[in-house]
């Protein structure tokens, strides 16, 4: 077996509270299918047969029970529960399945959205025989407005210098603006083996890696590493120059001295033809001085940035409304569920996307908006660019512009709701009252209510569930 | 092949009609003997059909039959179709040609289960040119395969004689379609088969496994290693202090000559002659000056400029073929040639094992056409062939060997010794007894 799968389910979605506090991140549905749907397609398509999902006890309840979870892929998955609360990083959980990893791993996060050819990524790792190979994008402006947010986006998340050799495809440098004091340091060994470096900041890494088996043996010696992204691989990203490549590494050090006598015997002998075949062939990765190729180093990383295509990370509201607008390219079924009621009086817009058993009725107008699975859609109401989850009820009249409605709440009669954010199981409420948990807009009040942009909306309401 | 059974039947068919004219003209003709005639000419038609071999495949890409036979075989095989890319020179229409940027990972599925990962890896190592050069080809090769092996586990009720040299033909259909098989893979491949259906039936897998990994070893030993040595030996006698040697490409069986002979302190400098678009002189260079020996680098333009300097040529070789030609990197032809004109020694080393029993006498009838993009230069951000497709009557022609006819080559060093190009039949012959 070549690689091995495994999907990271477990993240907490921090940077989304307001839409993870009742739903976990793997299941918030975008484009009407649950967040984890996306990288399972991905690896279905390409050819996986199984994979391993790391995820809380929660989300592996919600898919064995919930009907309205279906994840209809035809691979098997094995699914390993980790506790919640044990703040696992990525690198933990990679250490917790180590038994399982029974070769080199292709790991991805829950939470991305693409349409790259994975082959190329997975080419690098082959070719070169590397020891880690990602995908990196090029990072699209956000344009929709966020609901809930004065303003502008502020840069506040710290920017990522990622430095690639000529060629564009090996990884030399990479560090985060929070770790580094006052400016970018490149230690000259690495400008001496290549000079010519391109640093790159507008690029989104898309949290998936293939590693070789020895780096997952590594990480059980380790124990200090918790984060893949935050600590592992700037540590094999450094560790590329450091002074002890020549003699055999670290990693493979221990990955030798795991294995039984035989073993290192035959590993050596290959090793010697490898070295023999390096040796007669006449291809060098670089020119200009005088060492063999990859600098006689035996540790590489690669790295394949993608110029055009969909490469999303759903880790904060803005890239969760921009991939509910772009996650429809990905799959091809009809915009309208079947399944789904639609007078005939009503006008939906060619980029939105209807739910199962939705019921939309009379007089209504959806446009550039994504209707979620058992939503009821009263008369005269007008949906603009707007993301409503499962279960909603929208009473007639309102009108619903940027905003993110999140599953099983109640809009009432007559509500305006400009860029708000509405949590699950809530109700729309009056301008300038106070969060009255009972008070449910019923039909004998007929309240003009008039929620603006400055608002953010409701909490969280948990206990109080939707009644007509 | 249709034409040459039509061509099987018309022979006989018209020797019958002439002997039915000569029985009825003279009716004395004995019965038997016009029968015996008849038998004979049956029987030549037959020995025509079956002596005549069949193209192989890779040449006759014009042919649409034979193009859907080949798809018909790899989608049999469940190995994905490689398909042809760019405007091909009419010339050389009947081979295949590839682009780089296309590469066959694309059209399997990722954790590849139908062909084995280290031939997937192989497979993509060969067609971005990460292996390349015929000794390091087939080292990757056979390294590939013994991985193959030790994975291998023979399925019930079947023959690990039979039946793993079934499982290697769609790994072999695969290489070939990553980068056409060189002479020395083939020659390889020919001995793993052997030596895999000689294994006896009652013989146990891992004592089969082991048999067949130490027989891999012992060959890359034999024919690889120890024969660079011995070359090395040959070769060593005919430099002589003072020498210039003039080298083109970067061939691995040269440079080690040439690294062995200084260490032995002969006193000689290097002529390292490259051209494009691979610019293997340029890795020639650097593993010679490492080494600490005097060079000149020129491309091979300059050739006729620099050879007044030269003493002598050594050149590799790709293949050696069985009329006594030398397949080797395209431009060998123009170096022999031009060294010839200016009566300098030319000599081609190579191994036994790159003796191969095709006959060529021209470069157009086998050959391997690379990348036509790899013709573009990019200077100062401005690519000139960058639209060469757009442009109708443009071909862009990237050749890889070609064939030095035996007048040009005044010596072959091979490691059973010195022979002269026109014996090279005679050592396969030896060979062939010998198996």
């Amino acid at each position: 077996m070549e690689l091995q799968a495994v999907l990271m389910a477990a993240g907490g979605g921090s940077r989304m509270m307001d839409l993870t506090y009742n739903t976990p991140k793997p299941l918030l549905p975008v484009g009407n299918k649950p967040l984890i749907w996306y990288p399972l397609n991905l690896l279905e398509r390409v050819g996986f047969e199984e994979v391993i999902v790391i995820t809380t006890k929660e989300v592996q309840k919600m898919i064995s029970t919930d009907p309205k979870v279906k994840l209809d892929v035809k691979m098997k998955l094995d699914l390993v529960c980790i506790q919640e609360d044990a703040d696992m990083g990525t690198a933990d959980a990679l250490r917790h399945i180590q038994q399982k990893v029974k070769t080199d791993v292709l790991v991805v996060s829950c939470d991305l959205i693409t349409d790259a050819a994975l082959h190329e990524v997975v080419d690098l790792f082959r070719a070169h025989n590397a020891t880690l190979s990602m995908l990196m994008s090029k990072a699209h402006e956000f344009t929709e407005t966020v609901p809930g947010q004065k303003g502008k986006k502020k840069t506040g998340e710290q920017r990522d210098f990622v430095g690639v050799d000529d060629t564009g495809k090996r990884l030399l440098f990479m560090a985060n603006e929070a770790d580094l004091d006052e400016g970018v340091v490149i230690r000259k060994s690495i400008m001496r083996k290549h000079p010519r470096m391109h640093i790159k900041t507008g690029l989104v890494d898309a949290h998936l890696y293939c590693l070789k088996k020895s780096v997952v043996d590594f990480l059980a010696d380790n124990k200090s590493i918790s984060s893949i992204r935050g600590e592992l691989v700037p540590y094999l990203v450094r560790k590329q120059f450091s002074k002890s490549t020549n003699s055999p590494k670290v990693i493979d050090e221990t990955h030798q001295n795991l294995k039984k006598n035989d073993k290192i015997q035959i590993s050596s002998r290959d090793e010697e033809l490898l070295h023999l075949t390096q040796e007669r062939s006449c291809w060098n990765d670089h020119r200009g001085d005088m060492s063999d190729a990859y600098h006689g180093g035996r540790l590489r990383c690669y790295v394949h940035i993608m110029d055009e295509g969909i490469c999303y990370r759903v880790n904060t509201l803005a890239a969760y409304i921009e991939a509910n607008r772009l996650a429809p390219k990905l799959f091809d079924e009809p915009a309208v569920h079947p399944s789904a009621v639609v007078s005939e009086r009503c006008l939906i817009g060619a980029d939105s996307i209807i739910g199962a058993s939705c019921q939309i009725s009379d007089k209504t107008s959806i446009k550039r908006s994504t209707i979620g699975v058992s939503t009821t859609v009263r008369e005269k109401v007008k949906v603009t660019n707007s993301i409503i989850m499962h279960g909603v009820t929208i009473e007639e009249g309102c009108n619903i512009q940027g905003s993110v409605i999140c599953s099983n709440a109640v809009i009432g009669r007559g509500a305006d709701i400009k860029y708000c954010l509405v949590g699950s199981h809530s109700t729309a409420r009056e301008h300038n009252s106070k969060i009255a948990p009972e008070k449910r807009l019923t039909e004998c009040h007929r309240a003009e209510v008039n929620i603006t942009y400055h608002y953010k909306s409701i909490t969280y309401n948990n206990c109080h569930k939707v009644s007509k | 092949s249709s034409i040459l059974h039509i061509a099987a039947v018309v022979v006989s068919g018209t020797s019958v009609v002439v002997y039915m004219y000569t029985w009825c003209l003279s009716s004395s003709i004995h019965i038997s003997a016009v029968v015996v005639s008849m038998f004979s000419t049956i029987i030549c038609g037959f020995l025509f059909l079956l002596v005549v071999k069949r193209l192989p495949e890779h040449v006759q890409v014009d042919d649409p039959a034979v193009v859907k036979r080949l798809a018909k075989k790899l989608e049999r095989q469940q190995i994905p179709l490689r398909s042809d890319y760019g405007y091909k020179v009419s010339l050389f229409s009947h081979l295949h040609q590839y682009s780089r940027k296309a590469p066959l990972t694309q059209q399997l599925s990722i954790p590849s289960t139908v062909i084995h990962p280290s031939i997937v890896r192989l497979g993509l190592q060969y067609s971005q040119g990460i292996v390349a050069g015929s000794n390091a080809r087939s080292v990757a090769l056979l390294h590939a395969f013994k991985q193959v092996i030790r994975d291998y586990t023979t399925p019930p009720n079947e023959e690990l004689s039979r039946d793993l040299v079934n499982k290697l033909k769609p790994y072999i259909s695969f290489l070939n379609q990553c980068r056409p098989l060189s002479a020395s893979m083939g020659n390889a491949i020919k001995y793993i088969k052997k030596e895999i259906s000689n294994i006896p039936s009652q013989c146990k897998e891992e004592e089969a496994k082991t048999k067949l990994l130490t027989c891999i070893d012992r060959y890359i030993e034999e024919k690889i290693v120890l024969a660079a040595k011995a070359i090395s030996k040959y070769a060593i006698e005919k430099i002589s202090d003072g020498d210039v040697i003039l080298v083109y490409g970067c061939s691995s069986l040269v440079n080690n000559i040439l690294c062995e002979a200084f260490e032995k302190s002969r006193k000689f400098r290097v002529i390292v002659v490259d051209s494009r678009p691979r610019l293997e002189g340029r890795e020639a260079l650097r593993r010679l000056v490492q080494r600490g020996i005097s060079c000149t680098y020129v491309l091979i333009s300059a050739l006729s400029y620099i050879l007044p300097e030269v003493s002598k040529v050594f050149l590799g070789a790709h293949a050696l073929l069985a009329n006594g030609y030398v397949m080797s990197r395209v431009g060998t032809s123009q170096i022999a040639l031009v060294a010839r004109t200016f009566n300098v020694p030319v000599l081609v080393c190579c191994e036994t094992y790159k003796f191969c029993e095709k006959v060529q006498t021209d470069s157009f009838v086998s050959n391997e056409l690379d990348d036509p993009d790899d013709l573009m230069v990019t200077r100062k951000g401005k690519t000139q062939l960058e639209n060469w497709q757009d442009v109708s009557s443009l071909g862009l022609l990237n050749l890889v060997y070609d064939v030095t006819p035996p007048d040009f080559v005044d010596l072959v060093i091979t490691d059973l010794g010195m022979i002269p190009c026109t014996s090279v039949p005679v050592v396969l012959r030896v060979k062939n007894l010998d198996q």
